[in-house]
């Protein structure tokens, strides 16, 4: 079984995000940059996987610039066996995104496509739901535990009344949350042997996808910023402080 | 005018209490509200939902395949429901979260997730990078709007209504792709996370699962429900599902108690809306008080039994 991986490229998770004076955007200039943290979880899943019999092939996708080629080559170096860019004309949202996924997945065939449950620039948490409903298949979100049993997945689901299980029939999309394992790290040796891997580029114009109508998004503000609090000194004042506002 | 029509969460017993907040928003964009009910012997939901101020129509359709919250059951019947509607909007809970971008891609459509204001009818504001910067997006004029509703930044709608209540049959035959399997909840007495008045919340600086009694006879005294940052949840202190933050639950208590909690954007941005937040944390550096509108430097384990105290 085949083993479709989603990577996003987004700006690292311990960076502080500045929007731009201009309201044009997020500042990425000279900015670090990686694999969004929820698309690792996922690629390490796949890994393990393959590492425990389950999966024969591990292929991670990614849809972007050839600045993303950095981060599909990391998921190489972390031990998938191939990778594909898919590049788009211009930025693209996660309809579009979805649909790339599809056609790929219809050219791959894989038994399982694992997604981030969401990507940390834009939080939309769509791609993979929509993947699955364009594919006609069943989807699994916010994955916390994962066991391959036959033709078919069962799938701990972290919501928000506590722990689900599902059971899915495979060929399945799956997007995980931060509990499903803890990504290996990448060794020296591993990147050196990801620069031989196979990494296919694809254009955009030749998936032949129709156009989605997509969403403008006209301006970035930062959020309002809460007043600036007050400091107390002893457990006594902050009771008397909170009787004060009226909250206790 | 705007049609619009809500996808209701519920329990099996109980609405969940954001669809009060989703229906503000729809009021907000304007126009008929239709609230749409899936599962089975809804009729003592369906007159919750009928409750809400604002609500025009509640819809009902009852199958024994659409009692588990399933996206590839329940996508299909909203689905089938959207020529009569501009607007389909659901609440940004995990329900939501992960039916409503199956509705929009069988529409075609992208979706506005997590909409935090509503500028126009087709004009919305909604977070990204962890509420980092507030977007303005638009959808445009052809295309239907699918939506996800941020519940904390939304009041609740008024109860008094009185909307009629009709009953339609499942249009869609059951996948069988799909099966559930069940629901383990987190076993709480206490008062919702989300919907409570005030919050606890316990972090790393609890130091252990039997530690954060502290945090629960707090939260009794009080009559608070508990959450837990990502950091408490990862050492195994308490469930995932008390976790507040990005990645967590959104909420919007009116008084929020952070306790050893240092304050990652990751958790900051699950809290933001609340009324008013205390930190309690012995690093007088830490981040969390940059955010805190009443702080106190000192050790919870000393804190915390003196509050008790204080508050009997």
């Amino acid at each position: 079984m085949k083993v479709l991986v989603g990577i996003k490229r987004v700006v690292d998770y311990n960076v502080r995000i500045k929007v731009r004076s201009d309201g044009s955007g997020v500042e990425t200039d000279g900015v670090k940059m990686s694999v969004n943290p929820f698309d690792e979880i996922a690629l390490e899943e796949a890994l393990r996987m393959r590492e425990a019999g389950h999966a024969s092939e591990v292929i991670v996708v990614s849809v972007g610039g050839d600045e993303c080629q950095q981060q599909l080559r990391t998921g190489l170096a972390m031990g998938a066996d191939r990778a594909i860019q898919v590049r788009p004309e211009g930025e693209v949202q996660p309809l579009t995104v979805a649909r790339i996924l599809l056609a790929i997945a219809q050219r791959e065939q894989p038994g399982l496509v694992l997604l981030g449950k969401q990507a940390i620039d834009d939080d939309c948490n769509q791609t993979g739901q929509m993947l699955a409903a364009l594919w006609d298949r069943p989807q699994a979100t916010f994955a916390s535990r994962l066991e391959l049993a036959g033709e078919a997945a069962r799938v701990t689901r972290e919501v928000d009344a506590g722990l689900e299980t599902i059971e899915v029939d495979l060929p399945a999309v799956v997007t995980v949350d931060l509990r499903l394992n803890e990504p290996r790290f990448v060794k020296l040796p591993d990147i050196m042997k990801a620069k031989r891997k196979p990494l296919e580029v694809i254009e955009f114009g030749d998936l032949e996808i129709a156009p989605d109508p997509s969403m403008a998004v006209s301006h970035h503000a930062p959020p309002p910023p809460r007043a600036r609090g007050i400091m107390v000194e002893d457990t006594a004042q902050l009771v008397a402080e909170l009787k004060n506002r009226g909250l206790l | 005018m705007a049609k619009i029509l809500i996808i209701t969460e519920h329990d099996g017993r109980n609405l969940n209490a954001g669809m009060a907040k989703c229906v503000s928003c729809a009021s907000a964009i304007g126009g008929t509200i239709d609230l749409l009910l899936l599962g089975e012997d809804l009729a003592g939901i369906a007159a919750q939902a009928a409750s809400l101020e604002g609500v025009d129509r509640v819809i009902s359709v009852e199958a024994g395949h659409l009692a588990a919250p399933l996206a590839a059951n329940h996508a299909p019947e909203v689905v089938a429901l959207a020529p009569d509607y501009s607007h389909i909007l659901g609440p940004s809970t995990t329900y939501g979260k992960d039916l409503m971008p199956r509705v929009a891609a069988l529409l075609g459509v992208n979706q506005v997730s997590d909409i935090m204001a509503v500028e126009g009818e087709r004009h919305f504001k909604r977070p990204i990078y962890a509420g980092n910067a507030i977007v303005d997006v638009h959808v445009p004029e052809d295309s239907r709007v699918v939506g996800t509703v941020r519940t904390a930044s939304w009041p609740s709608a008024a109860g008094g209504g009185g909307a009629a209540v009709e009953s339609r049959p499942a249009g869609v035959a059951p996948a069988t792709h799909t099966r559930y399997v069940g629901l383990e909840a987190g076993s709480s007495e206490r008062p919702d996370l989300q919907t409570a008045g005030i919050v606890v919340s316990g972090g790393r600086g609890v130091g252990s699962a039997e530690n954060f009694r502290l945090v629960y006879e707090l939260a009794d005294q009080l009559g608070a429900g508990v959450g837990a940052s990502r950091a408490a949840v990862d050492a195994g202190y308490v469930a995932n599902d008390m976790q507040v933050g990005q990645t967590g639950k959104i909420i919007a208590p009116d008084l929020y108690i952070a306790v050893g909690i240092s304050g990652a954007i990751q958790h900051v941005t699950g809290i933001k809306d609340a009324g008013t937040i205390v930190a309690i944390n012995k690093d007088p550096d830490a981040p969390i008080f940059e955010i805190a509108d009443v702080g106190l430097a000192g050790d919870l384990f000393t804190v915390l039994p003196e509050l008790k105290q204080l508050l009997s």
